[in-house]
């Protein structure tokens, strides 16, 4: 995916049309990844150039599906940075809980699911599964089923067992899967309290107040332009001196709204909004 | 006219905006001892990629500030790029530079086995500085990092190998050698720090 150089301009092609056809806006997202996941659509599906990819998005509205989940990252772990759900569990939750025992979570950028599982271990390990209502959205439907299916590689495990181990889980990971067909199987009643939505960060309205926010390595696909959009939809969305984590080198700090947030870890990247 | 044959030993210009080095297995006493040898006052900016750990964030950059004289440090997304500054990518992102001379991060897929990838610094870095990019490939066992030198020769950037037979494991510096168009100097560690000096003296001499 990197052999093949893609111009700015034919980028510009590209956004436009799936702008002005499919509603989806990828105008704002970061040039030099998007120019790879362009890249590695054509090499996917062996085409000899972007006018070729044009003329397939233009003629076939359920390439355009297929499309979207190639572009979109999708490279995720359970309890990924396991100092990040340390942090969550030790003071993040207990902060929370001091003035609500019921409250409410949006994974913004789902994916295939995995952080709502560790989020969902998380909360049943400290025996408040049933008090939290959590909403996971994620621009593509196709991942999302994936999400709900929560069907992953024993492969992945290995890294997700490792990262559970080093969060300090009370048990062993395998309670909460079993195996299938080479398939580590999720135990679904964790994620009773999940409501799984399509939802696009880019044109996305407000749709709810949380008291945290989880949005990691997902903004970084984005321009300055779309981070501080993006941010204002996480500000609004956020009960006061509620929590937004991100990605461990992501930062807020370049961001319009930054003066509304203090950062509560900066290690794991965990922000408080401290002013409506 | 002395001082100036010397300075123009390697055929050098003060107009490079960074230097990009790669390197994996065997590089890190390579880039120790370089960093070692930099003044303090060393102006162009240097991004390094060199493969690590996955799991491991803390640590790498904190040892090779050990003995350097300048500050390391792991870029956030979006931070610019500063003069007289030391980078080194961050565990499991790949490390990109945007127009703008911005960084931008990204988890995407493994690229030659390795997140961090060279091949994305260098081929990133390549597009926004062109032929003001000079980059570095050291010793190691993958031939990442091989594509992105091809970039920077073909973009007209200055193009430096370590001396396969100095190296640990020769499978990366080869792979460069193989692909790039050209390679501008194939050095030992030494010969990196010399031209490395001789480049500082000419940025010193703008002043």
């Amino acid at each position: 995916m990197l052999e093949q150089e893609i111009e700015i301009s034919e980028i510009r092609l590209i956004t436009d049309l799936i702008r002005q056809k499919y509603n989806y806006d990828f105008t704002n997202y970061a040039m030099s990844s998007f120019k790879r996941r362009v890249a590695r659509v054509l090499e996917v599906y062996k085409m000899d150039s972007v006018a070729t990819l044009i003329r397939r998005l233009d003629a076939d509205a359920k390439f355009f599906k297929e499309f979207l989940t190639e572009i979109t990252v999708n490279v995720t772990e359970m309890f990924r940075d396991p100092t990040c759900w340390i942090a969550i569990r030790d003071q993040i939750i207990p902060h929370i809980l001091q003035n609500n025992n019921h409250f409410s979570i949006w994974h913004a950028g789902c994916s295939s699911g995995e952080e709502v599982y560790s989020m969902a271990i998380l909360l049943e390990e400290m025996g408040i599964l049933d008090n939290v209502r959590i909403v996971a959205t994620d621009i593509d439907h196709v991942i999302l089923d994936k999400a709900r299916e929560a069907r992953y590689h024993l492969k992945s495990m290995e890294v997700n067992k490792k990262n559970y181990t080093t969060f300090g889980g009370k048990f062993s990971l395998e309670k909460y899967y079993r195996e299938e067909n080479g398939k580590a199987v999720m135990d679904k009643s964790l994620v009773r309290n999940v409501e799984f939505k399509e939802q696009n960060l880019v044109t996305g309205t407000p749709f709810g107040k949380f008291d945290l926010i989880l949005c990691r390595n997902v903004m970084i696909y984005f321009n300055q332009t779309l981070q501080n959009q993006v941010l204002k939809l996480f500000h609004e969305s956020l009960f006061k001196y509620g929590y937004l984590v991100i990605g461990s080198k992501e930062s807020l700090i370049w961001c319009e709204l930054a003066n509304k947030f203090i950062v509560v870890n900066n290690e794991d990247k965990i922000y408080k909004k401290i002013r409506d | 006219m002395a001082v100036v044959l010397e300075k123009n030993k390697y055929n050098l210009h003060n107009q490079y905006k960074a230097i990009v080095i790669g390197g994996s297995a065997g590089s890190f006493q390579v880039i120790s001892k370089i960093l070692q040898h930099l003044p303090e006052d060393f102006q162009i900016p240097i991004i390094m990629c060199l493969h690590r750990l996955k799991d491991v964030r803390n640590g790498f950059a904190e040892a090779l500030n050990i003995k350097s004289s300048k500050i390391i440090t792991e870029p956030e997304d979006k931070e610019h790029i500063r003069k007289g500054s030391i980078y080194l990518a961050p565990a499991n992102y790949h490390l990109g530079i945007e127009l703008g001379n911005t960084f931008t991060l990204s988890t995407e897929e493994m690229v030659n086995n390795s997140r961090p990838a060279i091949d994305i610094t260098f081929t990133t870095a390549s597009y926004v500085f062109r032929n003001k990019l000079i980059g570095i490939l050291l010793s190691g066992a993958n031939r990442d990092g091989g594509l992105g030198m091809k970039r920077i020769s073909q973009r007209g950037g200055l193009t430096i190998v370590q001396e396969p037979k100095e190296c640990l494991i020769d499978t990366m510096p080869n792979a460069a050698i193989e692909l790039a168009p050209r390679i501008d100097y194939i050095l030992t560690t030494e010969g990196i720090i010399d031209i490395l000096l001789h480049l500082h003296k000419l940025y010193v001499a703008q002043v």
